[in-house]
């Protein structure tokens, strides 16, 4: 039997897991978003709902509320394709904010006192989601429309000229994070049966771009590396107590330094896997 | 009012003007490509080639004017459907993917088969006849050893084969080349205008901005020659040849060559 | 009542300018967002409360905060900034992030996670205008922001830094071409950059009497509010644009419920984004196309 600490980290990287890949594919085009706890606070309030107060079964509020927030990242989507770069994230971080202080102000879902009566999951189901999202992203990764991604992501301009539409790419790609950025918001609601707006703020967010970059971010195995380090490490650090974050951050930027890339990347990728990177 | 000529012309281009700020990039040039023709343009740097086929290619839209396909009006067409109508184009700065191999490019540009569901597969195993057109256009090109190389880190002549076979795997009925023998040596141009009549004998129309007069004489039926973003001669290349006008716009300009 | 929300709204509003400048320096020049300014901020905080308890005058503890801030933000420039000014813009964010979270953490470990205090006769001078009640810090706050706005407006208009500032950020490549030295007014962004962030941090501070280490996380995301709607290639749209959303958010506290502050300020910086992205006081957007 696995000590309930372990489960709870195990259940923790699955979740960030998820949102880890929610920002990947975004990125994947080009976009950086510092806004998908937006995203995922949106999942997690619409699954919620539908469990505690409809009694749906949670597979189907969570499909619910990832076509819900996936909608809503296409709204979002269009707009940002006014914006590039250093812009496009703040704009976003704007709408992650706006979305916590959404949730502050509707009392409907309990305000700033939070919201609560979800069924406990168990870390099976949550790890069942992470390891399908992540297939899903892995299969995704060397299809055509991947390739259309990666595109727009080195040369946008390029892109369109030779045929791509790049609108219909970078929104999908805002739709597609964004449903997943849910299905990690309805799971961490029903892990924790408690959420409050302040869950789902600005630093969740960047703990997704964190993952994200430190595991590597071209390739979709750099989110189970990065969701991983993000967890464990400071509890691997544990032995310094209070000086243990400070030591995540000293890791943080030597990683940053010594490797840009992130952890993984093709190459690594292709050598770990015994690949000869064509395919 | 423009329709689309049935005339036989893969692309007409008629009193287009396209200002930059101050700088009349292009005024009032009207260019007829006519299908299976290969036809040159050629002036001084910043006459406005660059700019022709960037109005072209929907990268900007011109100012007036019309541009028309052998079907179609494109003249207002956002960039991928006016490559999805056919045209498709290398740049003068070599513009290539910076994460991609070489065999990637080569997949890239290809169309979707329809909205189905392979599009979201993995190409090997959903696509198989991308692969193949893949394929075809690395041999055609002679780029196999250079198949799984990140094609930005490839020397220049490499590279711009690896644009011309991208654009080619779209599948064009015109193609347009911003200078493509620019440092290539003999050897290469005369291999790539071999390739360039292989290309045109199969059916593909050509329009082809180059420096170098003795490849586009050569190699082109017709010529336009522009000169401060109008065209101030067109013809066949012995013509253009004997123009005064050219002579003292253009040749006078860069020497005689 | 209508006039001490407008003053209240004033002071906060000159401490967002402050910061908000302290992030466009680094952010209009080098397009990198410079994640540990509110940390930046809540050190010179700290300073600026270490040095009073030692008895010494407000203006050495401005001094020391700023000096302070100043230092550590040149380490992250050093540090954090150019060994990755390569990079995707990204990469640079996360390294700053790196030192924000060393720098909560040693400030928490130093001064504690309790918010400090000072006794409350200290700096609780008020003077009354008509109906209106002002803290004597008050008025030290506003002033100190607009003579430092005045100060680095005159740095950027007027010296030859401020040109070769002005020069990096319209083009990278252009500023080398004219002889600019890069690496040198990256670090004087980063420096001057860091001299407002803890000047801030003093201020406000010393103004409510009370600092914790989480202060910098919630003003340091307002600021970048106030910096897009303030344009971040002007400093004086800063000038407007912080009392604008000070002022916008004690009105909406003190009428419309406090929680619905964030929606509007950030609703705000979104719209001025898409609508102008110059920002308010911005000149207008250069008319060209990308080079193909
Ligand atoms: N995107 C642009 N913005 C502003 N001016 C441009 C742009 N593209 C081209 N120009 C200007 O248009 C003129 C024609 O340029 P170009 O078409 O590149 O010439 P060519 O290819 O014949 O050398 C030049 O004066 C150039 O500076
Ligand atoms: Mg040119």
């Amino acid at each position: 039997m696995m000590s309930t600490y372990y489960a709870g980290l195990l259940a923790d990287i699955g979740i960030l897991l998820i949102g880890t890949l929610s920002v990947y594919v975004i990125l994947a085009t080009g976009q950086l978003s510092l806004g998908n706890a937006g995203f995922m606070g949106i999942g997690s309030y619409i699954a919620s709902f539908l469990t505690v107060e409809w009694h749906w079964p949670l597979t189907v509020a969570l499909v619910i509320s990832a076509l819900a927030a996936s909608m809503i990242g296409i709204i979002v989507g269009f707009p940002a394709l006014r914006l590039k770069g250093i812009y496009l994230a703040i704009a976003t971080l704007g709408f992650g904010e706006m979305v916590r202080s959404f949730f502050l102000n509707f009392d409907r879902m309990g305000g700033s006192s939070g919201y609560h009566g979800m069924q406990h999951i168990s870390l099976a189901y949550i790890w069942l989601w992470a390891a399908g999202i992540f297939l899903i992203v892995t299969i995704l990764e060397r299809s055509q429309l991947w390739l259309e991604l990666r595109a727009v992501h080195d040369d946008e301009t390029a892109a369109g000229l030779v045929g791509l539409n790049t609108t219909h790419i970078k929104v999908g790609a805002f739709g597609f994070g964004a449903a997943i950025a849910a299905i990690a918001g309805g799971l961490f609601a029903h892990h924790y049966v408690y959420i409050e707006p302040g869950n789902f703020g600005f630093e969740r967010s960047i703990d997704f771009v964190l993952a994200v970059i430190l595991g590597g971010s071209t390739v979709g195995a750099g989110a189970v590396v990065g969701a991983g380090l993000l967890i464990l490490l400071p509890e691997w650090l544990r032995f310094l107590a209070d000086w243990r974050l400070a030591a995540f951050g000293v890791l943080l930027i030597l990683v940053l330094l010594l490797r840009r890339q992130g952890i993984l990347d093709r190459p690594l990728l292709a050598k770990l896997t015994f690949r000869s990177g064509a395919w | 009012m423009v329709t689309a000529a049935k005339n036989g012309a893969a692309l007409t281009l008629s009193g287009v003007h396209k200002n930059f700020g101050g700088i009349r990039a292009l005024s009032d040039v009207s260019i007829t490509v006519p299908e299976g023709r290969i036809v040159g343009v050629i002036g001084p740097n910043g006459a406005g080639k660059t700019t022709l086929f960037n109005v072209i290619t929907g990268a900007f839209h011109a100012d007036s004017g019309s541009i028309v396909t052998a079907e179609q009006i494109i003249t207002r067409w956002p960039p991928h459907r006016i490559a999805r109508a056919g045209i498709a184009r290398t740049f003068q700065n070599i513009r290539l993917f910076s994460s991609m191999t070489v065999w990637e490019h080569l997949l890239v540009a290809q169309p979707r088969q329809g909205a189905s569901l392979r599009n979201l597969m993995p190409i090997r195993w959903a696509n198989p006849e991308a692969a193949r057109r893949a394929e075809d256009a690395l041999s055609f090109f002679g780029l196999e050893p250079y198949r799984t190389a990140i094609a930005r880190t490839l020397p220049y002549g490499i590279q711009r084969k690896v644009e011309m076979a991208r654009a080619l795997t779209s599948d064009p009925k015109l193609l347009l080349l911003d200078e493509p023998v620019a440092g290539m040596n003999y050897d290469e141009a005369e291999d790539l205008r071999a390739l360039l009549v292989g290309l045109n004998q199969r059916g593909l129309s050509i329009l082809l901005i180059e420096h170098d007069m003795t490849f586009v004489m050569s190699l082109c039926h017709e010529i336009y020659v522009l000169d401060f973003g109008a065209v101030i001669a067109e013809g066949s290349p012995n013509k253009v040849r004997n123009d005064p006008v050219v002579l003292d716009a253009y040749l006078g300009a860069e020497g005689a060559c | 009542m209508l006039l001490q929300q407008l003053v209240n709204g004033l002071t906060l509003g000159a401490v967002y300018t402050l910061i908000a400048l302290a992030f466009s320096l680094v952010m209009g020049i080098l397009s990198v967002l410079n994640l540990a300014i509110g940390e930046l901020f809540m050190l010179g905080g700290y300073i600026g409360f270490a040095v009073i308890a030692m008895h010494f005058p407000l203006p050495v503890a401005l001094a020391a905060g700023m000096a302070g801030a100043a230092i550590l933000s040149v380490v992250i420039q050093k540090v954090a900034y150019e060994p990755l000014r390569d990079a995707p813009l990204v990469t640079p964010m996360l390294s700053t992030l790196g030192f924000s979270i060393i720098l909560q953490n040693v400030v928490t470990n130093v001064w504690g996670s309790d918010p400090l205090q000072l006794p409350s006769e200290m700096f609780d001078n008020r003077v009354a205008l008509g109906s209106v009640d002002i803290g004597v810090m008050q008025l030290v706050v506003v002033g100190a922001t607009v003579a430092l706005v005045a100060i680095v407006a005159y740095i950027v208009q007027q010296t030859s830094v401020g040109r070769a500032l002005r020069a990096v950020a319209e083009s990278r490549e252009v500023a080398r071409l004219l002889g600019v030295s890069v690496n040198r007014v990256t670090l004087v962004a980063f420096l001057i950059s860091g001299l407002l962030a803890g000047a801030a941090g003093v201020l406000i501070s010393l103004h409510y009497a009370a600092i914790t280490p989480y202060i910098g996380v919630d003003i340091g995301l307002k600021a970048i509010a106030v910096m897009v709607i303030g344009g971040t290639t002007r400093v004086f749209g800063a000038l407007i644009a912080g009392p604008l959303i000070g002022i916008v958010e004690v009105f909406t506290i003190a009428y419309g419920g406090s929680q619905i502050r964030d929606l509007v300020v950030y609703g705000l910086m979104i719209l001025i984004l898409l609508l102008r992205p110059q920002g308010l006081l911005g000149g207008s957007r250069q008319d060209v196309g990308p080079r193909v």
